[in-house]
């Protein structure tokens, strides 16, 4: 468990808005799984952290909920991008891209 | 854009929602259940598999503080639920809360109904295009400071200035509609051509006077003011073009104006052109022509200035005789319309602004009280938990929850108080107040609410809190259940009280200094007895002053037909009242002595034989005039003792001669009498030097007929104007009234009257609230130390002793309100010196008086309370130990 990274501030948003992007529509616990499945095991997750970060999205417009039926026939909200929120994704992805190569060259150094 | 649509959402979030709150709960019970099921796929226990999903979660109720948070904005939900909180707490304590709002939604609906008035009189802007740049011009000399302007000057500084873009004038003039029933008394103004462009107002219907249109030569038109117009055309549009007969002159009516517009009075229905030429107008000393003017771009008020004076200076060279000691003034047209209403304003502000001062006090040491009776729940709450800015968000909660009461009851109260102040202006002297048309609520006076609503929402959200960070809130669970004093509140509560009882000697004093002006001012020595004599003010046709004889004629049938009106003992006719206005002055030389370095000002009266008798005057030496005066014979004069005094110092003026001051050959007029000093002029204004001349010689039309009755005046009110009638219907007449009414309603005594009971009713409730107040900080000391006077009074201590003990600390704030207090109300009685008459303002009497009111007043607040201590049973305090 230790060896597990923390999700660093700021990235969970990306990381949901890319998630939907691939995935298109997904429930919280959906997007939870797919997050930690997709770092590989390696990012150690509070859910229950999840659900404020989606609350932001939706404020601000990039996503939207409605509720539907899962795979297994349960009841849950599903998540969505915007047409707003691609918009979000890709500046924001442009961004993490940005600070990650800065971040690469001086620790080339 | 993004985060700006976030943060409305969260503020809407603050609305408490079931539904949002249900959805929630939902989803994460969806959440737990999918991830239930996928650990019992994995093989686990059903107990496992929901403890794993409930930690990876992080916890439920956890998560959905956490979502809430990220919800609503946290200070702002906290922010709601301590004001839900605080209006419970409120409710619980109706007495306390009351109390707190009803006080300071006293305080504050005075200064508000007071601010709408000063509003309306000093900030609304009048309404007038660029109204800040419109000066009316004055000439000034002693005594006439303001003087209107002599037509042929104005014509002078109109085409001389070179400060104004224009300079018009206007005269108010009294004059008669013919009507179908005969002839009506109507109010007007003659105005130049231009005046209505100077001041910038388009009318509401045809137009305004051309140029020129003020010339004899054009036809003679007039403007209608918008009631005229409503109420004597029925506000028909075909009104233009019609004609109607003003003084005996048809006119065609060429425009309405606007039913905002107002200038100098309300009741002004007629709008004439100010046409030169007559017997005033082409006379230079005759000075009766107001002037307005707009100045130029960028010339200042100063600037402009000294250009007048210049040209005045040039005038007083050039006409010596009529223009020698005139100056020159310019007052920007607010400040000369609002007049000398201002200082009373002023005062009457600070008087409701003290009362809401020692209303916020008064409110603030209720709260403190209330804090400190609450310690022990404060201090509950600490030990579970609260933080100390949680504790005092709660108390600034309550504090504005207070604040918000009282202010919206303070604003409803205020709009009531405003009119019942507007309507008991009298409709006379509202007609010369015109910016107070129309007053009410308006954006300037909810700005100034919502300035003091501020303050106070700050002073009491503070208050308490400031009391809860002096003490400790540790010992609070042990000190509530011991009841020992709360030392710190009576510190600083009694501080507030000295506060509030020196503010209520304030307000006392300088209501009883105002007071006792208006006593001084009725019972002013008038010189005459103005109780049985009936006026009424008439104007008679122009074709009576077409000659002497017919005009004499006229005042001999009137006197004659009066004369023989049941109850009536003697009849007078005068040019104008005594004791209501300011006369025309006129200048005299005194034969047999050096020409005057300035002129010899004086107060003119025109008077007819029965004058003084009728009057009740007295007289000092010599004889009235006769009925045998005539034109015909040397004319002659009467002068009352300042007079004589002062142009016949130790000597007998019988037989001297004065004559007006002109060029040419003067008609020296023989002295017959000298009357004791009648008020001609207005009250506060002390007597002066008064002529009087024959009524033979006056050939004017306009004049007011006096009647002694010997038993009840009232009779005579509707007798008089309907026997005038039968002498001509033509004679236009206004309203008989009763002498000593018109005197008591006069300007200056209604001035007088109406700052002295406003500002005693500020005081009155002033002196009420600080007595509470102190009462207040008394009773609860009294409580608080309960425990002390049962140990002492069983250790031995006297009922007496315990009396001393309670009453001594009620002396002590006493006497230190009062002393503060009246070294203060001297200062301030300094500052309104200009509206005492006949009181100092360091008057004695009132500052004794008012100390022993306060000090009564204040010792049976601080005895009720002492009674009770005295009256504590010591086996009982023991008991409850």
């Amino acid at each position: 468990m230790s060896d597990k990274a923390d999700v660093l501030q700021g990235t969970l948003a990306l990381m949901v808005l890319k998630t939907l992007e691939a995935m298109g529509s997904l429930h919280g616990y959906g997007i939870a799984r797919r997050i930690e499945q997709t770092s590989g095991d390696l990012l150690s997750l509070n859910y229950g952290t999840l659900y404020p970060a989606l609350l932001k999205l939706e404020q601000e417009g990039a996503i939207s909920s409605e509720w539907g039926v899962s795979e297994n026939n349960r009841k849950a909200k599903f998540y969505k991008l915007t047409r707003a929120g691609r918009k979000l994704l890709e500046k924001e992805t442009r961004n993490w891209e940005q600070t990650a190569a800065i971040l690469a060259r001086f620790l080339a150094v | 854009m993004r985060l700006l649509r976030g943060w409305m959402r969260r503020a809407a979030g603050l609305l408490p929602n079931a539904r949002r709150e249900q959805e929630l709960a939902d989803e994460l019970n969806a959440h737990l259940a999918m991830h239930i099921d996928d650990n019992l796929r994995r093989g686990m226990s059903v107990e496992d598999a929901r403890r794993d999903a409930v930690l990876t979660l992080g916890g439920i109720e956890p998560t959905k503080q956490l979502y809430r948070e990220r919800r609503t904005v946290p200070f702002l939900e906290n922010l709601m639920q301590d004001v839900r909180f605080a209006v419970r707490q409120l409710r619980k304590n109706p007495g306390f809360t009351a109390t707190a709002v009803f006080m300071l939604a006293l305080g504050m609906s005075a200064s508000v109904a007071i601010f709408v008035f000063v509003d309306a009189a000093l900030i609304k802007p009048l309404p007038y295009r660029d109204p800040a740049r419109l000066i009316v011009v004055y000439e000034t000399a002693q005594p006439c400071l303001q003087c209107p302007l002599s037509y042929l000057d104005f014509l002078d500084w109109k085409k001389l200035n070179t400060g104004f873009q224009s300079m018009d004038a206007f005269r108010y003039a009294n004059i008669t509609v013919s009507v179908p029933e005969g002839a009506e008394s109507a109010e007007s103004f003659r105005v130049t051509s231009g005046f209505f462009r100077t001041l910038g107002v388009a009318p509401l219907l045809g137009r305004d006077f051309y140029d020129g249109e003020d010339s004899l030569a054009a036809p003679h038109t007039v403007m209608l003011s918008y009631s005229a117009w409503k109420q004597r055309y029925g506000g028909k549009p075909d009104v233009l073009g019609k004609t109607v007969t003003l003084d005996g002159d048809p006119r065609i009516i060429i425009g309405v104006l606007a039913p905002e517009f107002h200038f100098a009075s309300t009741a002004a229905e007629f709008w004439t052109p100010f046409y030169p030429g007559g017997g005033c107008n082409s006379r230079r000393n005759c000075r009766a022509a107001y002037v307005i003017g707009r100045l130029k771009d960028g010339v200042s008020i100063e600037t402009a200035l000294a250009n007048v004076k210049l040209i005045a200076g040039q005038l007083e060279k050039q006409y010596p005789d009529s223009n020698r000691g005139y100056g020159a003034m310019l007052l920007t047209l607010s400040k000369s319309m609002v007049g000398d209403i201002r200082p009373v304003l002023f005062l009457l502000l600070a008087g409701a602004g003290l009362l809401l001062l020692i209303a916020s006090v008064n409110v603030a040491s209720l709260m403190l009280v209330r804090s400190e009776s609450r310690k022990r729940e404060i201090a509950v709450r600490s030990a579970l938990g609260a933080s100390r800015a949680r504790i005092a968000a709660q108390f600034a909660a309550e504090g504005l929850v207070l604040a918000a009461a009282g202010t919206a009851l303070g604003l409803a109260m205020a709009s009531w108080a405003t009119h019942i102040l507007a309507s008991l202006i009298p409709a006379e002297k509202m007609i010369w107040m015109p910016f107070l048309k129309g007053i009410g609520l308006n954006v300037r006076v909810l700005g100034f609410s919502g300035a003091i609503a501020l303050v106070a929402s700050v002073l009491f959200s503070l208050t308490p809190s400031l009391h809860f960070s002096l003490s400790k809130t540790g010992g609070g669970i042990a000190e509530g259940t011991r009841g020992s004093s709360g030392r710190t509140w009576r510190r600083l509560g009694s501080k507030l009280v000295v506060v509030e009882l020196s503010t209520a000697v304030v307000l006392l004093v300088g209501a009883g200094l105002l007071g006792k002006s208006l006593y001084a001012l009725l019972h002013v020595e008038l010189g005459l007895r103005p109780d049985h004599v009936v006026t009424i003010e008439m104007a008679a046709p122009q074709s009576y002053a077409a000659s002497n004889e017919k005009a004499i004629a006229l005042e001999g049938r009137i006197i004659n037909r009066m004369k023989n009106l049941p109850g009536v003992k003697s009849v007078a006719i005068s040019d104008l009242l005594p004791g209501l206005y300011w006369s025309g002055d006129v200048w005299v030389v005194v034969a047999g002595k050096p020409a005057p370095h300035v002129h010899n000002s004086v107060g003119e009266r025109t008077a007819s034989s029965g004058y003084f008798t009728t009057l009740g005057a007295k007289l000092a030496r010599g004889r009235y005039f006769t009925e045998a005066e005539d034109v015909s014979k040397p004319p002659i004069a009467i002068v009352n003792e300042s007079f004589a005094k002062k142009y016949f110092p130790g000597e007998d003026p019988i037989g001297k001669q004065v004559a007006y001051e002109r060029t040419g050959p003067q008609v020296p007029m023989q002295i017959v009498g000298v009357v004791e000093d009648v008020r001609e002029r207005q009250l506060d204004l002390p007597s002066y030097p008064v002529l009087y001349v024959p009524f033979v010689d006056y050939v004017g039309t306009y004049f007011y007929i006096l009647a002694r009755t010997s038993g009840d005046a009232t009779p005579l009110l509707a007798a008089l104007p309907s026997a005038i009638h039968q002498i001509d219907p033509n004679i236009a007449t206004k309203d008989a009234a009763i002498l000593t009414g018109l005197i008591n309603d006069s300007q200056s005594a209604y001035m007088h009257r109406s700052s002295a009971w406003l500002a005693g009713g500020f005081a009155a409730l002033a002196l009420l609230l600080s007595v509470v107040g102190l009462y207040g900080v008394v009773a609860y000391s009294v409580s608080q130390r309960t425990r002390e006077i049962g140990i002492r009074m069983a250790l031995g201590a006297q009922r007496g002793s315990v009396y001393g003990l309670i009453l001594k600390e009620a002396g002590w704030l006493t006497a230190a309100g009062i002393g503060i207090g009246l070294a203060c109300s001297v200062g301030a009685a300094m500052s309104m010196r200009g509206l005492l008459f006949g009181v100092r303002s360091w008057d004695l009497e009132t500052l004794a008086g008012v100390a022993l009111v306060l000090g009564i007043s204040a010792f049976f607040a601080s005895y009720i309370p002492a009674r009770r201590a005295a009256s504590v049973n010591p086996v009982d305090t023991l008991h409850t130990e």
